[in-house]
């Protein structure tokens, strides 16, 4: 990447960490602070909220295969940036995010039936917003970045230190609704953090086509302050989400966060990465396990007992089984509700297709159900 | 009282702003300069910069962050210079404002009302001259307004915010000027009908937005002749307002639709097929159509004013369907 005689700029090769892949700690005394008060038990939670994210994804691809959805989109590997970053928020602040999420959809309390309803197509939204304040997933690449921002304005317009979190991949940093998102957080120092978890790829591009360079060089251009962070390191994670925070509610401004972290899994349901991923770089990355470090860390602390992980899979089991059975719960959408909610009030071009299919229906023996 | 289009809008605003603190301003060069078209002179100093919020130079930007705000139970007014520039915000207008209210079951309003500037006619060429709106017209899940008189352009903007739905209105730049009465009590009007501008029984002309002075002024001009035209103002291209075109057609049974977009594919298209569809019978001629010639907008100023519709060319347009009747 680096040309001869030219020297990487030393913020970019800083990657902070804090959990190594083996479970080690790694001292770095400015950033351990922020999780000060993360105690073995505490880390146990954030092990445990990553072993049923990661059993709650493995549940719904299952479901996916067997014909219960029409597409899910895996978070495998990503565990430790979703779970370490949503964590770190507090109920009133907002979360924009990609199809990915539901990692973070989790830690906001979302039902279990209804992180899959979008997905088996029983409902243009699976959750209401408002009550864990997560915006329904964002399918166009990088618009919520947007969205957050505009949300974060709000926030300061109202003189509140709640804040704004926009979730997107590395793809969608080539996009111009992200920078733009940045010029104008930027511009009015909106309350919002952009979390940019890059997982290598853009279906099947490569992060190395989005950027010659780490990811988070580029915010401080922008005049945002960025932190670059193993993104398979909860507590890094955690903490780097902590720092944002601190300054979004403190009045200063939005932040930049690159959790460098991998898809272990398919872009979606519908991809088959085998067509274009190097198995090596797979395998490297595997052994960089979220999950696998952390439960080599408890071991160490003698904290990771039989007991501990027996609780743990028998959670991640119920969870699985409570998703399986609220998908199998979701009932077909009727036929009628296609012309709901395109507008908030009476439209007369919906209602002159409303009439026309009813009467369409009424021809069809049972098509009035 | 004395107003005019420009003073209206603004009226309109200041009504607003003042009458709910979760309305704002932004756009390109909205408060300290007033505006590119001077419609928000003098709201900066009355509101301050966080109600009327100048932006960097990034539609998609404001057009987005107008999005989120209102999600998060803001109102805001959201300027973009002019509708050619909006094609920079297409995604968040088309797939995501537009949208949102379907994706989430319902459950995710975008109250937000994005004011746009358009047509021609003052010679700034091409990409700053477009008239877009029947594009916008396409789109299900915005409501796209087009305020020709003094009392739209101080009435609609209100109704507007109290739609929980994203809102266009689309102010023709040649109407900023215009002056004339409005009654001191003008409030909020409807965003749903059309109105008859002008009562005849021999055509009917259908407009809206910058061509209705052009339509009027052509009707004048028929009258002496003797022809009486019926001047529909579609004021509201989104839902379309069937009824009426329907009652004059019904009343007149010729029509010409008057559109300064482009005729192909066009606005003036769906509302010639909807009486072909629902009044073929009240015809008595082909319905005939005046547009923009299709190309891009002129500079030079007698090839502009030649592309765009002329009282000439509206007054030709009626002796062919007059004449065609009988």
């Amino acid at each position: 990447m680096t040309a001869p005689g030219e020297k990487a700029h030393p913020e970019e090769a800083k990657l902070l960490q804090l959990l190594d892949a083996d479970g080690r700690r790694v001292p770095d005394p400015e950033l351990e602070r922020w999780v000060e008060d993360v105690s073995t038990d505490q880390l146990g939670a954030l092990y445990e909220d990553m072993a049923i994210a990661r059993r709650i994804d493995v549940e719904a691809t299952a479901l996916q295969r067997q014909g219960e959805l029409g597409l899910w989109p895996p978070l495998l590997g990503q565990e430790a940036s979703q779970i370490g970053s949503a964590r770190a928020l507090r109920e009133d602040d907002f979360v924009f995010s990609s199809y990915r999420e539901n990692g973070v959809a989790y830690c906001r309390g979302v039902g279990f039936e209804d992180i899959l309803r979008v997905w088996r197509g029983n409902s243009g939204s699976g959750w209401d917003p408002y009550s864990i304040n997560m915006a329904t997933p964002q399918i166009i690449i990088g618009a919520q970045t947007l969205h957050a921002t505009g949300y974060a304005l709000g926030c300061q317009q109202d003189g509140v230190d709640s804040a704004a979190i926009a979730y997107f991949g590395d793809g969608a940093t080539s996009e111009g609704d992200v920078n733009e998102a940045m010029v104008f957080a930027a511009s009015f120092q909106a309350p919002v953090i952009f979390f940019c978890q890059n997982n290598q790829w853009a279906i099947s591009e490569p992060v190395g086509l989005q950027a010659r360079r780490p990811i988070a060089g580029r915010a401080p251009g922008f005049g945002i302050p960025s932190l670059r962070v193993d993104g398979n390191d909860v507590l890094a994670v955690l903490a780097a989400t902590r720092i944002a925070l601190d300054r979004a509610r403190s009045g200063g401004g939005p932040t930049f966060i690159e959790a460098v972290t991998y898809r272990v899994g398919p872009h979606t349901t519908s991809d088959d990465p085998t067509r274009y991923e190097d198995s090596n770089q797979r395998e490297d990355w595997v052994r960089r396990d979220p999950l696998a470090r952390v439960e080599a860390h408890l071991a160490a602390a003698g904290f990771f007992s039989d007991g501990f992980r027996d609780g743990v899979k028998a959670k991640a089991d119920d969870a699985a089984a409570r998703l399986r059975a609220g998908c199998h719960s979701l009932k077909d959408p009727e036929p009628m509700t296609v012309f709901e909610h395109v507008y908030s009030s009476p439209h007369p071009a919906l209602e002159r297709q409303r009439a026309r299919y009813t009467q369409y229906l009424a021809t069809i023996e049972g098509g009035n159900r | 009282m004395k107003t005019t289009y420009r003073e209206a809008i603004r009226a309109a605003m200041r009504e607003a702003l003042l009458g709910d603190e979760r309305v704002f301003l932004m756009g390109e060069d909205v408060g300290r300069y007033g505006g590119c078209f001077a419609v928000s002179l003098g709201l900066l100093e009355e509101f301050g910069p966080e109600r009327i919020r100048d932006t960097p130079l990034s539609e998609s930007g404001f057009v987005g962050a107008g999005i989120g705000a209102a999600l998060g139970g803001m109102r805001p007014i959201v300027e973009i210079m002019t509708v050619n520039f909006s094609l920079l915000a297409l995604d968040q207008l088309v797939n995501n404002a537009a949208t949102l209210l379907h994706m989430s079951g319902g459950q995710f309003n975008v109250p937000v009302v994005f004011r746009l500037t358009t047509g021609a006619g003052r010679q700034l060429a091409a990409q700053h001259s477009h008239s877009l709106e029947g594009w916008y017209a396409h789109i299900p899940g915005l409501r796209i307004l087009t305020p020709a008189t003094l009392e739209d352009a101080r009435g609609m903007l209100g109704t507007a915010l109290e739609d929980p739905d994203p809102v266009l209105i689309f102010e023709h730049g040649s109407l900023y000027n215009v002056p004339g009465e409005i009654a001191d009590d003008a409030g909020l009007v409807n965003i749903d009908k059309a109105a008859v501008r002008r009562a005849g029984a021999d055509v009917a002309l259908i407009t809206y937005g910058g061509t209705l002075p052009v339509v009027l002024e052509s009707a004048d001009r028929l009258a002496a002749e003797g022809i009486e035209a019926e001047v529909v103002d579609l004021r509201v291209l989104r839902p379309l307002d069937d009824a009426a075109l329907l009652a004059a057609v019904a009343k007149t049974h010729r029509a010409v639709v008057v559109d300064e977009g482009w005729r192909s594919g066009s606005l003036s298209a769906e509302i010639s097929a909807r009486i072909t569809e629902q009044a073929f019978f009240d015809l008595d001629a082909p319905v005939g159509r005046v547009c923009s010639a299709e190309v891009p907008v002129p500079y030079a100023r007698h090839l502009e004013l030649a592309a765009l519709p002329s009282v000439e060319r509206v007054v030709e347009a009626v002796h062919k369907v007059v004449g065609a009747g009988g």
